[in-house]
């Protein structure tokens, strides 16, 4: 199913690509309960002061504005963490501080992450109420023997529940499945999948499950407690993937990423396309252009670490680092190789200061793993499954 | 200077883990050679890699003073003798220096093959045997057994044999008491010439080369000028001593005792191991027999996995050889490896130590190529070549015949195992020389080609006996073979440090087990990877690596780029352990390992 020409009329999604745009992440680092796959920076803690942490977010966002100073702003995301369990007012003090630093015009994508239990669901009225207009679902599994297996509160009713109150709420919804998981049939996933496309609106991420270093599916996974399908049935999987969403309208626009053009995540589009971004929140990472440099920036991950030094010295950065021009060039491929639209050689050839090796290129493309046409490279079907083996070959 | 009847020089010969290092720590420290507190396991073995293998690699001496149940106080030297059959020449050496050996054999275990060939050395040398057997205090020990063995296997009276626990103490004072009334004091003349042979040498970094001598006759004293008869050097003695373990200056040695001196000499390669040692005023009148050098049998190629480190390693290679003048490198140039030094070994672990030692002591990661051993090559127009490198193999047009070392090989094994050691001689070549036994064990004797057995016959053996068999073997000579040049070509390239020599008939079996070794080896790339066998043009095996199918972050937002920079970064550092052989990394192990074979 590999594509044979470069599909040119992705390339200007949502704007010139040469603006890769600006957006402003919020990183909520709680939850209910931990799941056993995620290493995100997530914590589960009894009691949060939610006026506290509203302000600290809004101090640390007026840190960021000097960062960045004036940016036409995007897209604002809410990840966690559970986002869904920050009460609405929260929200609106959030969104409040983002439009005085910033501005939040019209079209300005906001979405937030959230998980479909019953009690969260009671909330989506008053985030859309507060500015949100993209809700992203965490349903991981219509199934609810996977559920349980993956650690989530929520049953499948629930989920499909959720589900229909958000499209009924929000102008946009994506939401989440992970696949490829132990002892899972192709049949199977096929049938989750299509129930899944009956009721998805125009964005879907699929991911297949990974097992992360830290996490309890880890120690379990070393344990021999289950096991992941081999490569080729993984791979696959993946083939099968594309082609069931596909026959649903949506194509795999970034690796795990399915959508209907034009509803592609705008705000995940910044970080493909190696926009800047301001982070906020405890393990928040931003990319901040200026002065012909760029800043890396990451915030503490410990919560009561971050609220400490925020109160202290109005930002909770730990780390902030030159990326040099060279290490930009890698990040700039390393992500943008991900989206179907690929990268612009001479937005490369910008940044680095030098040509990529074409000879490389070349060879690639006559593997049938990269495309070429004109300026721009992108990764075919096949390429994009074996990315992080190509990035090796391209750059290393 | 002590009077000959109160001198006893003494070697131990055993088994690796039949308790000769823990046995001379206890000698030691029961004669008061160290306190307490300056014990540590294994004294004697000086070097990590002696310690940690629990092997002796170089002849190491120690002089104890002890006083005897008669009430006279006796001088006992003991050398210690390396237990390897790469390192035989240095238990030769170590066994001419003295007249008796206690021979340690572990009462659980029995004898080993490697015990017989050192036993037999020494009763060449004309020594006073007294065996010892040790662990005795060990559930598993059948002292009366091991008894009966040594006198069947080896014929030699054990009636008498000291009962030892080296480990817990148990019958250390009676080992002295054997040694003192049961091996023959020195024979010498002090008033006659110097007369003293060169043991073994090795380089000090504050010394320079530090000599070991055994004083046959004459006396040895600081400020000396000696000759050494076999090289023709002269040299003005600076130090002259003994070690007890710890290095002590005496004022002079004399007839039976064992000691060393320095003389300003630069390396060890200045002096010869068996050499007559004499006064250069006046002369001894006929030198002592003296040894054959060591010769390398084993040869392979060492390249530093990064070309930069090339100067290091010619660097390291020199250090090491200071030492070791039986270790031989020139400089070799591989078409896939570049710059690097193909090396002679005495033996396989000779071979892994050296590469051991490079890596540890100077960081410098290494590629081995196939070892190889030396081919005699008769040449068409009458001419004879040498060949270590399958890389150096001439047009088959110009070579008439090829020959090959053959070694005769003695293994002792439980009968258990003897089905699968049978298999495993057949299958290299063997020819069975003899078959016999004694109690449950049988000593098998097998000719083998060389070229089977320096990779990985000896790991096979102990894996086919569950570690049971023992081994040992000496070089008998050549003969002629049907052998081939088998090159390996890895994505439709030569890769030549893959090439190997094999017997035609083992060809396509060994190229075989090498394309799906390889397949192993060999991670999954972007595109398929052919892998193939070949003799002169023809294709005598093929495996395909299948290309790469999934290798991708599934989940990749968040925002967190730089810890995906981060594992980029660490592919870009892994890519310099691996060779690139055209588009193809190969790990640095796989040279080796391919060849290796499973058999089962």
């Amino acid at each position: 199913m590999d594509r044979n020409s470069l599909n040119t009329d992705k390339r200007n999604i949502v704007q010139g690509e040469d603006e890769a745009g600006f957006g402003v992440y919020v990183h909520w680092p709680f939850c209910l309960s931990k799941c056993p796959y995620c290493d995100f920076n997530s914590h589960v803690v009894a009691n949060v002061d939610q006026r506290q942490w509203a302000d600290a977010l809004t101090r640390e966002l007026e840190h960021m504005r000097g960062l960045t100073g004036p940016r036409e702003l995007r897209s604002i995301f809410f990840g966690g963490g559970t986002p869904s369990l920050m009460e609405v007012p929260t929200v609106e003090a959030v969104l409040s501080a983002i439009d005085r630093l910033w501005g939040i015009h019209q079209g300005v994508e906001i979405t937030l992450e959230a998980n479909p239990t019953s009690v969260e669901a009671e909330r989506f009225r008053g985030y859309r109420a507060a500015g949100v207009n993209r809700l992203s679902l965490g349903v991981q599994s219509l199934d609810d023997r996977e559920l349980k297996f993956l650690g989530r509160l929520h049953s499948a009713e629930e989920a499909l529940k959720a589900i229909g109150l958000a499209r009924e709420i929000f102008p946009r919804l994506s939401f989440d499945l992970i696949y490829a998981r132990p002892g899972q049939t192709a049949e199977a996933w096929a049938r989750e999948l299509r129930l899944a496309l009956s009721h998805a609106a125009d964005h879907l991420s699929l991911y297949q499950l990974t097992i992360e270093e830290g996490t309890a599916f880890a120690r379990l996974y070393e344990r021999g407690a289950f096991r992941l399908p081999e490569e080729e049935d993984a791979a696959e999987l993946y083939r099968l993937t594309g082609e069931i969403a596909a026959e649903a309208g949506m194509s795999a626009y970034e690796v795990s990423n399915y959508a209907r053009p034009g509803a592609e995540a705008r705000h995940n589009l910044v970080y493909w396309r190696y926009g800047d971004y301001a982070g906020v929140g405890p393990g928040a990472h931003g990319r901040i252009s200026g002065d012909g440099k760029k800043l890396a920036t990451q915030t503490l991950k410990m919560p009561g670490e971050w609220l400490a030094a925020v109160n202290a010295e109005g930002h909770g950065i730990a780390a902030l680092e030159d990326v040099s021009t060279a290490e930009q060039g890698d990040e700039m491929m390393l992500m943008g190789l991900r989206l179907e639209e690929g990268v612009s050689l001479s937005r490369h050839a910008h940044l680095t200061g030098h040509a990529l090796d074409d000879a490389r290129v070349d060879d690639l493309v006559q593997k049938g793993l990269l495309l070429r046409e004109g300026d721009r490279i992108a990764t075919t079907q096949r390429g994009r499954l074996v990315l992080d083996a190509l990035l090796g070959r391209l750059l290393a | 200077m002590t009077d000959l009847a109160h001198i006893r020089n003494f070697s131990i010969i055993a088994h690796i883990d039949h308790g000769k290092s823990t046995l001379a720590d206890r000698l030691i420290q029961l004669c008061g050679g160290l306190e307490a507190r300056e014990m540590k396991e294994q004294v004697l073995d000086s070097m990590d890699i002696e310690r940690e293998r629990g092997i002796t690699i170089k002849a190491q001496t120690v002089r104890l003073d002890y006083k005897a149940k008669n009430g006279e106080m006796y001088e006992l030297n003991l050398i210690d003798t390396p237990g390897h059959v790469d390192f035989a020449y240095e238990v030769n050496r170590s066994l001419a220096a003295c007249e008796g050996s206690l021979l340690v054999v572990d009462a659980s275990q029995g004898v080993e093959a490697q015990t017989l060939a050192n036993v037999y050395q020494a009763l060449e040398v004309n020594h006073e045997v007294v065996p010892v057997l040790n662990k005795i205090d060990l559930p598993a020990a059948d002292p009366e057994k091991t008894r009966q063995q040594i006198e069947d296997v080896i014929g030699l009276d054990a009636s008498d044999a000291v009962e030892i626990s080296a480990k817990s103490g148990i019958g250390i004072p009676d080992v002295l008491e054997a040694i003192v009334n049961r091996l023959p004091p020195p024979k010498g003349d002090i008033k006659a010439p110097l007369k003293a042979m060169l043991v073994d040498s090795w380089y000090d970094s504050y010394l320079g080369v530090v000599v070991l001598v055994r004083i046959i006759d004459g006396e040895m004293k600081k400020g000396q000028r000696v000759l050494m008869m076999g090289t023709g050097g002269v040299y003005t003695l600076e130090q002259v001593g003994i070690f007890r373990p710890k290095r002590e200056n005496v004022a002079s040695l004399t007839p039976g005792e064992i000691g060393f001196f320095t003389a300003s000499i630069k390396e060890v390669a200045d002096t010869r191991v068996g050499d007559t040692i004499t006064e250069e005023r006046r002369q001894c009148a006929a030198p002592l027999e003296g040894f054959k050098p060591a010769q390398p049998v084993v040869f392979c190629g060492l390249f530093p996995v990064d070309a930069s480190e090339f100067e290091d390693l010619r660097e390291a290679m020199g250090k090491l050889r200071l030492n070791d003048a039986s270790f031989e490198f020139e400089m070799e140039t591989s078409a896939a490896l570049g710059f690097g030094f193909r090396c002679g070994f005495l033996g396989l672990l000779h071979l892994e130590i050296i590469r051991e030692r490079i890596e540890r002591e100077f960081n410098i990661d290494l590629i081995t190529t196939a070892p190889s051993v030396i081919y005699h090559l008769h040449m068409t127009d009458g001419t004879v070549q040498e060949m270590h490198n399958p890389a150096d193999m001439p047009d088959t047009m110009k070579i008439d015949h090829i020959e090959e070392p053959w070694i005769k090989a003695t293994i002792l094994v439980p009968d258990e195992y003897l089905g699968s050691v049978l298999k495993l001689c057949e299958d290299r070549r063997g020819h069975q020389v003899d078959l016999t036994y004694a109690g449950s064990r049988a000593m098998l004797v097998y000719r083998l080609p060389l070229n089977e057995v320096v990779l990985d016959f000896y790991d096979r053996l102990k894996s086919v006996s569950r570690g049971y068999a023992s081994f040992d073997y000496h070089i008998e000579g050549y003969e002629e073979g049907d052998l081939v040049k088998m090159t390996i070509l890895v994505n439709d390239e030569l890769v030549d440090a893959l090439s190997t020599i094999v017997h035609r008939s083992r060809a396509e079996q060994r190229g075989r087990a090498m394309c799906e070794k390889l397949k192993e080896l060999i991670p999954k790339h972007l595109f398929k990877i052919p892998i193939q066998a070949a003799i002169g043009g023809r294709i005598v095996a093929r495996e395909t690596i299948a290309a790469m199918r999934k290798d991708v972050t599934a989940k990749c937002y968040g925002g967190d780029i730089s810890r995906k920079r981060k594992l980029l970064d660490k592919q870009k550092e892994g890519k310099k352990k691996m060779r690139q052989f055209g588009r193809v990394d190969i790990p640095q192990d796989a040279f080796i390992a391919a060849l290796k074979m499973d058999e089962n």
